[in-house]
């Protein structure tokens, strides 16, 4: 009989799906001003994208809060124990019905490879996006900032380069989410925050 | 329960956002303009019994003008008596000195020293380019520049439209009645000068267009954003101009002072980075700018902020006029000078007319071609412009620069402006190394026009620059560039981000800026998709073999 575990709370839940959309309505805009295709127009794609960034923004700052109050940022604590069993499971044992090697508990969510996963997007890609996300958005302030050195080129080639980063991890994360101990386990856990475990 | 707790936590990064949009918050022209409004209304109900003119003389009851005037001279004498400094005004300005020394490049300017594209030069040819000098008589260099009684005050102050000074009269009206145009068989009646005289005026956008409009020997032929249609314009044509709207004169926005009126093409304000001019202003502003009304922060705070952003890098025409000759005229965009002189079997000048109407060929001044609707050039223009002036040695004679627009990316007073880039073939006299100065028009044996011989007409023409013609010259290109500024669009009509914001858009050849929408780096885009792409089969290989797998098993 499957184990029920109360792994999602609602406001992670909220903050995860919110920022789901958020993310991936940046990059259908975001490529967009890049140049990449023409879909709401180059106007309409760039005040989009500003106001979702700006939400996104906003979001974080209730998700950051909640994540100092509540101590789930130790979800993200990387360790490399089990890295190695994870791999192998994900390269032969996930075909063959092997057991996941790893047991999720409500102070373990994340299995390592997931850790250091959403550990590279947080200290890595979001840090870049953000920062040079801002420096392109202040474009016209550089100056008054003292930054006028700054080459507008580079600011977007890191600002693309980590969308990049962001649409692989996207790819891989939504491939990952059926990769639970069923297709559908983990993807319903985020959706309702129980999840079935063994 | 989440729904609301979402509309809080979205809520939040649109304040935030709109935090951003808020902080470039000005006072905008239409503001100020509905403050006017209110005004005038308080001041037309109080008025409503009686028409008041504007002015506080009536120039039809004075006695000074109730005379029947022989010559303009004449007339402005009768002006002087009671406007004793206005032609030593006017002496002081361009329009009557036709020569501007540039403080910043030293160049001696101005229409007297500029060699052109269109018809090239004012010397040797006086009688005929004095049409548009606001005085009376300068056929030769003799001309007496001092005399007070040689100021045309009527050409800009006439209001019944029916003063003209005639091509070929150095600078006078016609007194007789004569044929014009030449060999149409219709006659001008003499200018009645007591007429006009009785009736002067304001300036106005008939007055100084009967110049400007018709600079480069037609209507609409040089500027490309000046031309006869902005006499009556509607909104579509001049956002300001607009008959029925504004009804701007060109003296609402070039201002003048003692007859020196604002704005140059010589010496560009190029950017203006403060705020709206007011009353009491300090310095010394260029009074007839976008910016003096607009300010340099012109768009609304419920517009994108990156609207007023953009006005460090932009001049506001640029995306407020999407395309010069916008109205029913053509204006010119080529002249080659190096066909003009063929002549037909009987030895007559040829003309050959498009179908429009505009002149294709002509012996005289050899081919043309016009166009309407002309999408500008865009070029970095800091107000310095540099000119190839007579006696200057070319370098490379593949394709002379008229006059070149400086400023580039790193220039902080550099805006990418438009321009209408007029291109040209025309006389160099090898020898002397400069572009060549040649008479076209006169009755003398020497005249272009006339005889059709380019030795003879570039001999008299160097001559009277002071130099022994060498006998030897070549046709060379050039390229005149021509700041657009006017016929103003309303902003409907204004230019879209993505006009520029893509691949080989409006500002292609602006290629020292980079411009999202429209540069990338290419080695990272073919990169980031081909990693995206391998993640991609990945997953879906890895997928496929899970579900392989589990049928099986």
């Amino acid at each position: 009989m499957a184990e029920r575990i109360y792994i999602f709370k609602r406001f992670e839940r909220f903050w995860h799906w919110s920022q789901a959309a958020l993310i991936m309505f940046l990059m259908l805009t975001g490529f967009e001003v890049h140049g990449t295709y023409n879909f709401f127009g180059y106007e309409a794609a760039v005040d989009f994208h500003t106001t979702a960034a700006w939400t996104l923004v906003g979001l974080w700052v209730f998700a950051v809060f909640w994540h100092l109050t509540t101590g789930e940022w130790k979800q993200y604590i990387p360790t490399m124990e089990k890295v190695d069993a994870m791999l192998k499971f994900y390269l032969t044992g996930i075909f063959t019905d092997a057991p996941h090697p790893f047991k999720q508990t409500t102070v373990s969510k994340h299995n390592p490879l997931q850790r250091l996963a959403y550990l590279f997007v947080l200290v890595i890609i979001n840090p870049l996006i953000w920062t040079t996300g801002w420096f392109y958005l202040f474009y016209s302030s550089w100056n008054d900032w003292g930054v006028g050195w700054l080459s507008l080129e580079w600011v977007a080639f890191f600002h693309v380069a980590a969308a990049f980063m962001m649409l692989i991890f996207l790819i891989a994360h939504v491939y990952l989410a059926t990769a639970g101990h069923t297709a559908t386990s983990h993807i319903k856990a985020m959706l309702t925050g129980w999840e079935d475990v063994d | 329960m989440q729904i609301i707790r979402s509309m809080i936590i979205l809520g939040l990064g649109l304040a935030l956002s709109m935090l951003s949009t808020h902080a470039f918050a000005s006072t905008t022209p239409a503001d100020a303009a509905k403050a006017t409004e209110k005004v005038v209304e308080a001041k037309s109900d109080g008025m409503k019994a009686k028409k008041v003119k504007d002015s506080t003389a009536d120039h039809s009851k004075f006695k000074e003008l109730q005379k029947d005037f022989k010559t303009g001279p004449e007339v402005t004498r009768a002006c002087l008596e009671c406007h004793t400094e206005a032609a030593k005004q006017v002496h002081s300005t361009k329009h009557w000195t036709w020569e501007y020394l540039n403080p910043v490049t030293k160049q001696k300017l101005g229409k007297k020293n500029v060699i052109n594209n269109f018809c090239t030069s004012v010397e040797s040819n006086q009688t005929f380019c004095s049409a548009c000098h606001v005085g009376y008589g300068w056929k030769d260099d003799n001309f007496n520049f001092a005399a007070e009684e040689n100021v045309d005050c009527v050409v800009c102050h006439d209001t019944t439209g029916k003063y003209k000074k005639i091509p070929g009269l150095s600078g006078h009206p016609n007194y007789k009645s004569m044929e014009w145009p030449p060999h149409s068989g219709k006659f001008r009646p003499a200018t009645d000068l007591k007429e006009v005289a009785l009736n002067v005026g304001k300036t106005s956008r008939k007055t100084c267009g009967s110049c400007h409009f018709y600079g480069g020997g037609g209507n609409a032929v040089k500027h490309g954003d000046l031309d006869s249609s902005l006499d009556n314009p509607k909104r579509y044509l001049d956002v300001h101009m607009d008959a029925d709207g504004l009804n701007f004169t060109c003296g609402k926005c070039h201002l003048s002072d003692s007859h020196e009126v604002s704005g140059s093409r010589y010496a560009p304000t190029a950017s203006d980075s403060e705020g709206a001019l007011i009353r009491g202003s300090k310095g010394d502003r260029n009074p007839s700018t976008c910016q003096a009304c607009h300010s340099d922060t012109p768009h609304k705070e419920t517009s994108s902020p990156k609207l007023n952003e953009h006005t460090d890098k932009l001049a506001c025409q640029t995306c407020h006029i999407p395309a010069f000759a916008r109205g029913p005229l053509e204006t010119k965009m080529t002249w080659d000078w190096s066909t003009a002189g063929k002549l037909d079997e009987n030895g007559k000048r040829i003309r050959i007319k498009g179908s429009t109407g505009r002149d294709l060929y002509d012996s005289k001044k050899g081919n043309f071609t016009y166009e309407r609707y002309v999408i500008p050039e865009y070029v970095w223009f800091n107000g310095t412009v540099k000119f190839t002036l007579f006696g200057e040695k070319v370098e490379d004679r593949s394709l002379v620069k008229i006059n070149d627009f400086q400023g580039d990316a790193k220039d902080p007073d550099a805006r990418i402006w438009p321009v209408k880039v007029f291109r040209g073939k025309q006389p160099y006299d090898l020898g002397n190394e400069t572009l060549g100065v040649f008479h076209t028009a006169g009755k003398d044996d020497s005249a272009f026009w006339g005889n059709y011989d380019w030795d003879k007409s570039m001999a008299f023409g160097m001559k009277a620059m002071g130099v022994e013609y060498s006998g030897k010259m070549e046709f060379v290109n050039t390229e005149m560039s021509w700041p657009i500024t006017h016929m103003v669009a309303p902003k409907e009509d204004a230019l879209e981000c993505h006009q520029c914001h893509k691949e080989d858009g409006r500002l292609a050849a602006i290629k020292d800026i980079y411009m999202p929408g429209r540069n990338n780096t290419p080695i990272l885009d073919k990169l980031g998709f081909l990693v995206a792409l391998l993640t991609l089969i990945g997953v879906l290989v890895h997928g496929g073999i899970r579900i392989i797998m589990s049928k099986r098993g």
